[in-house]
């Protein structure tokens, strides 16, 4: 199929697929100025996978296409698309151009945040060369928006390998002794440093990292080394929110005045901290979790997420699969942001206990 | 025939003598080199799992156990044998492990004896060690 083919099937069975199934219960606020209002989607982690000439991992490649046709359904029309990182499995270039060509088929402008399976095999080139820089900021009504390279690691991890491949191989494993914790790192923090000079304390931001810009789980990388030096820079500003991918979950916690929300993957869900029984976690106490993922339906418990920001805070509808969608909202009042369903203690379901 | 079955007793009876000449070798004694000796065997085959766990062979599409199932997380072994909805009857975890090898990896399933199989089921436990069984739980 030519690239112009595929886009327009894509665009078409969106169409068809979703037409009758995507909920659009997405919340409406009321807001002292609708102007100042807007929308975008947020899709993450992808992890398209090269099999062998022509061929990808059908799975994940499946869940890309069926985020990129729901997101262009939407109504309203979402200002742009932020993608959280991972395009791909182990960063070769067949696997971002397959992932790019899927994502083509977007509608809407979309900004990429780097993750680590796009980074280790060629620290990031061929990315850059199709994408450009692997950290930047712009502004959008009103709001500034700060996209950082989260998974950089010590150069002496990155130097020590005998080959890109093996480097790239042992990153990918979440769960791999020899991997190496994710950091922002000295150069790009004075760089957001002098980027946030220029920005008013009243004026919001949201960040956009691949980890978790807060330190929750060493194990699998649900970290960033330098997370409290950065938070320190976000600190003086009135009202943050961190996007984050990488954790394939539903995650959210507020430290001051930083908001976190986290992105489901649109390739498949991974585990909560806690079902690790070796390890200590720091998962935050107000995440309630998604449900348990049933393997028997590939896209239970992926999906992407819509995001309302209002007053510059970030409402987050997630548009899961297989299960009841949810929306976390940034509570005015409590000041953090809360499930609207199940934040209650009593209104968990049997379905998010994990272990 | 008869022969036979004398010859066979006069070696355990040698054997059993040659035992209790030895204090160490009772039968309800395990020794430091023995305890050691059996855990490094069981080792042995945990961290043969732990590799086939990150190894792209099971399947035909690259995809690793590892990949939806860092340290084995979310395969609740003490839960087996149970109730597996999605199957209709109760099974025992290796066919969930054969389920996982047909359907996302794309491969072929393996006996209950394989030792790969009895390798993997090694890690998946090993990662669980400490907590309590559950049969049946969901």
């Amino acid at each position: 199929m030519s690239k112009f083919n595929r886009r327009d099937f894509l665009k078409g069975s969106g169409l068809l697929a979703a037409g009758s199934v995507l909920p659009m219960s997405l919340i409406e606020l009321a807001f002292a100025d609708a102007n100042d209002n807007f929308s975008f989607a947020y899709i993450s982690d992808s992890h398209i996978q090269h099999i062998r000439g022509t061929q990808f991992v059908r799975n994940w490649d499946r869940g890309l296409m069926r985020a990129v046709a729901e997101t262009n359904l939407l109504d309203p029309k979402p200002d742009f698309v932020l993608y959280g990182g991972d395009i791909a499995q182990l960063g070769s270039k067949p696997e971002i151009d397959h992932g790019l060509e899927l994502l083509s088929g977007l509608r809407y402008k979309t900004y990429f945040a780097l993750g680590e399976h796009d980074y280790y095999l060629d620290l990031g080139e061929y990315w850059k060369s199709q994408l450009g820089p692997h950290y930047y900021s712009f502004d959008h009504k009103g709001v500034h928006f700060v996209v950082l390279n989260s998974i950089l690691t010590y150069d002496d991890w990155i130097n020590k390998w005998p080959t890109p491949m093996e480097r790239m191989v042992t990153m990918a494993g979440l769960d791999n002794p020899n991997g190496s914790p994710f950091m922002v790192g000295e150069a790009q923090r004075a760089w957001l440093a002098e980027d946030l000079k220029r920005v008013p304390k009243e004026t919001p931001i949201v960040v956009l990292s691949h980890s978790p810009l807060q330190k929750i789980f060493r194990n699998w990388n649900f970290w960033t080394e330098d997370a409290e030096q950065v938070q320190a820079l976000l600190a003086p500003f009135d009202k943050v929110t961190v996007l984050y991918g990488h954790v394939h979950q539903i995650q959210y916690n507020q430290i001051g005045n930083i908001s976190f929300n986290s992105a489901m993957a649109t390739a498949w869900p991974w585990p909560y901290p806690s079902t690790y029984a070796q390890a200590p976690n720091l998962m935050p106490k107000l995440t309630v979790p998604m449900n348990r993922a049933d393997p028997f339906f590939e896209r239970d418990a992926t999906g992407w997420q819509f995001i309302d920001l209002h007053s510059g805070n970030a409402d987050v509808s997630y548009n899961l699969y297989d299960n009841t969608n949810r929306t976390v909202a940034f509570n005015a009042q409590t000041g953090q942001p809360q499930d609207q369903m199940y934040q209650g203690e009593d209104s968990r379901i049997p379905a998010q206990m994990h272990y | 025939m008869t022969n036979t079955k004398y010859r066979g007793l006069a070696v355990s009876l040698a054997a059993l003598v040659a035992i209790a000449a030895v204090p160490d070798a009772n039968a309800d004694e395990f020794t430091e080199a023995q305890l050691q000796r059996w855990q490094q065997q069981f080792m042995d085959v945990v961290n043969e799992g732990r590799r086939l766990w990150g190894t792209e062979g099971l399947g035909t599409n690259r995809l690793v156990c590892g990949q939806c199932h860092p340290n084995a997380s979310n395969t609740h072994p003490e839960t087996y044998p149970k109730f597996q909805k999605q199957l209709g009857r109760v099974v025992p975890i290796w066919e969930m492990i054969n389920w996982c090898i047909r359907n996302p990896l794309e491969g072929e399933a393996m006996n209950a004896a394989d030792p790969r199989m009895i390798a993997l089921q090694a890690y998946i436990n090993y990662e669980r060690r400490g907590v309590a069984m559950a049969p049946g739980k969901h």
